[in-house]
C-alpha cells in the first residue's frame, strides 16, 4: 500500500478551506498549520501565470526526517505515512531542520507535529479533512498501488509534477499541472 | 519575475523570513562538545606515546576540564529540547542513520571515561586528596591498572565525537549550506585547535607549550586548506549549494565569517604562535581566547546561515 495525494493546481482557487478543514479536524493550536496555500506568479507583466498549491507534508518515501530522528518517534506507518509518536519524541528538532519542504513545527506541547494525511479517518475508510471539504474537489486522496484508485486514475490521465524531486527524498505529493 | 504569496502558512521561510529552530544552545553544545574531544584527544594520545610527564599538563590536568564541558554541553542540549520530559527516549534505541544519536550514545562513552580520567589524576591537581572510602580507592585501583585501554577508549571516542559536532550539520541535506562532508574533519579539526590552545594557557612548562604551539599552527593550517576546499566544492556544485555557499561570499554571513572565524579565530592567532615559536614575547591569552572565539563563531555561523539556506522550488 502507498498512500499519496493528488492535488490539481489549475482547480485550486486559493481559499484556504484544506487549511482551516485540518485546524478544525486536528486541533490544530492557534497560529499553526499543518497545510498552508502558496500563490506564486511567473513571468513578466503583461505575460503572467499563476499556480496555487496546496502545500502538506509529501509523506515522502525516502524521508530525511525518519532518518535523523534519534529516538524514532518519527516513523513509517500504514501506507507509507509518516508519523510522529509525540510520546516518543523529544522536541530536538533535528526532523524539523532535515526536511526541506519546511512541513513541521513544533507544537505548543514540546512535541513536533505535522500533517498525518488524517491517518485516523484514513483507517476508518474516509478521506482526510482538506481532501473531504476543498470545495472545487482538486485533491485526490488514495493508494498508489491499487490502478483503480482516485489518486491513480488521476494520474494516470494528468501530467504531474512534485516539488523538489532532486532533493531526493521521493516526495508523494503530486502536483496536477 | 517570480512572486510568491503564501495565503496561510507557518514554519515556511517566507513567512517567518528563515526556518530558525537551532538557536544558541545547538551551537554551543557543539563547540563545548568539540574543546572536549580535544582535550580527551591530546591527553589519550600523549599518554599512550608515553609523554605523561614531559606533557603532564595535556595528559593530566587539561582533561579535567572535559568533564565540566561535556556537562555544560549536555545542559544546553537539554534546554534545547522541547519534549524535555522525554529526554531518556534517546537511550531507549540506537539509530545508526541518525547523528543525534550517534551523538547521545557517544556522549554516554565519553562522558564516564572523562571522569574517570579526571579522578585518576585529580592528586595532580590536589596533592592531599583522599578517596575516603575503600571501594573508591578499589575502583581507582582497578582503573588505574587497565589506563591503557582506557586511552584507548578515550582517543576513538573523542575523535567519534570530534566529527559528530561536524556530521550533525552535514546530514541534513535540506540546508544545502551544511551538506557537505567538510563539516565532519572541518568541526574536528577545530575542535582540536580549541583544545590545544587551552593546553598551551594552562601549562607552566615551556617545552609543552612550544609542542602544542606548534600543533595548533598545524591544526589552523589544515583548517584553511579544509575551508578552501569546502568553498570549491560548493561553487562547482549545483544551484542551491552555490546560492547557499554565496551566504559567505558576499551574502549577509559574509563579513562575519571571513572577518571572526578566518580573520581572527585562525590567521591572527597563527600569525602570533608563529611569532612567539620565533621568541618574540606575546602574552599567551591573546592566541588562545582567539582560537576559541574562532571556534565558537565556526559553531555560531555555521548554524545560522546553514538554516538560512534552502531549497528552491
Ligand atoms: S515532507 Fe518533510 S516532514 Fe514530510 S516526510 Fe518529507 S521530509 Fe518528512
Ligand atoms: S523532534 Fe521529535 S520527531 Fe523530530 S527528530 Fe527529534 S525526536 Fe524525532
Amino acid at each position: 500500500m502507498r498512500y499519496a495525494m493528488a492535488i490539481d493546481t489549475k482547480k485550486c482557487v486559493g481559499c484556504s478551506d484544506c487549511v482551516v478543514a485540518c485546524q478544525t479536524e486536528n486541533d490544530v493550536p492557534i497560529g499553526y498549520c499543518r497545510d498552508w496555500v502558496v500563490e506564486i506568479t511567473n513571468g513578466t507583466y503583461p505575460q503572467l501565470e499563476t499556480e496555487l498549491r496546496s502545500e502538506r507534508c509529501n509523506h515522502c518515501e525516502n524521508s530525511p526526517c525518519v532518518r535523523c530522528c534519534p529516538t524514532g518517534a518519527s516513523h513509517y506507518s500504514e501506507g507509507g505515512i509518516v508519523m510522529v509518536t509525540k510520546n516518543e519524541c523529544i522536541g530536538c528538532s533535528a526532523c524539523i531542520t532535515s526536511c526541506p519542504y519546511d512541513a513541521r513545527f513544533v507544537h505548543p506541547e514540546g512535541y513536533v507535529d505535522k500533517c498525518t494525511f488524517c491517518l485516523h479517518r484514513v483507517k476508518k475508510g474516509m478521506k482526510p479533512a482538506c481532501v473531504a471539504v476543498c470545495p472545487t474537489k482538486c485533491m485526490y486522496f488514495g493508494d498508489l498501488d491499487d490502478p483503480r484508485s482516485e489518486v491513480s486514475e488521476v494520474l494516470k490521465k494528468r501530467k504531474y509534477k512534485t516539488l523538489i524531486p532532486e532533493a531526493g527524498t521521493k516526495p508523494q505529493l503530486y502536483f496536477l499541472i | 519575475m517570480r512572486e510568491e504569496i503564501i495565503v496561510s502558512g507557518r514554519n515556511n521561510p517566507l513567512i517567518d523570513p528563515q526556518l530558525h529552530v537551532w538557536h544558541w544552545e545547538i551551537p554551543t553544545y557543539l563547540f563545548l562538545g568539540g574543546l572536549a574531544a580535544g582535550l580527551l584527544f591530546f591527553a589519550a594520545l600523549y599518554y599512550l606515546r608515553g609523554k605523561e610527564n614531559e606533557y603532564r599538563t595535556a595528559v593530566k590536568i587539561a582533561p579535567m576540564l572535559a568533564p565540566i564541558a561535556l556537562a555544560l554541553g549536555l545542559i544546553a542540549l537539554f534546554l534545547d529540547l522541547h519534549h524535555k520530559l522525554y529526554f531518556w527516549r534517546l537511550y531507549t534505541t540506537i539509530r545508526l542513520e541518525s547523528p543525534m544519536s550517534w551523538g547521545a550514545w557517544t556522549l554516554m562513552i565519553v562522558t564516564p571515561v572523562s571522569i574517570i580520567w579526571s579522578a585518576l589524576h585529580i592528586k595532580e591537581l590536589f596533592p592531599n586528596w583522599d578517596w575516603k572510602f575503600d571501594f573508591a580507592k578499589e575502583l581507582i585501583g582497578f582503573f588505574q591498572k587497565k589506563k591503557k585501554v582506557l586511552a584507548w577508549i578515550m582517543l576513538i571516542s573523542s575523535a567519534i565525537l570530534g566529527v559528530y559536532t561536524g556530521i550533525l550539520f552535514s546530514a541534513f541535506n535540506a540546508r544545502p549550506l551544511w551538506n557537505t562532508s567538510i563539516m565532519g574533519p572541518l568541526f574536528l579539526a577545530s575542535g582540536l585547535s580549541a583544545g590545544s590552545a587551552v593546553v598551551i594557557w594552562m601549562s607552566k612548562n615551556h617545552a609543552e607549550r612550544k609542542r602544542f604551539a606548534q600543533l595548533d599552527l598545524m591544526i589552523i593550517g589544515i583548517e584553511l586548506f579544509l575551508i578552501i576546499h569546502m568553498f570549491m566544492g560548493f561553487l562547482a556544485s549545483t544551484q542551491v549549494q552555490i546560492d547557499a555557499v554565496n551566504l559567505f561570499l558576499g551574502g549577509p554571513y559574509t563579513a562575519q565569517f571571513w572577518g571572526f572565524v578566518v580573520i581572527l579565530g585562525m590567521i591572527v592567532p597563527a600569525i602570533l604562535e608563529g611569532l612567539e615559536l620565533k621568541g618574540y614575547k606575546i602574552p599567551v591569552a591573546i592566541p588562545v581566547v582567539l582560537v576559541l572565539f574562532g571556534s565558537v563563531m565556526l559553531r555560531f555561523i555555521i548554524s545560522n546561515a546553514g538554516q538560512a539556506s534552502r531549497w528552491l522550488y
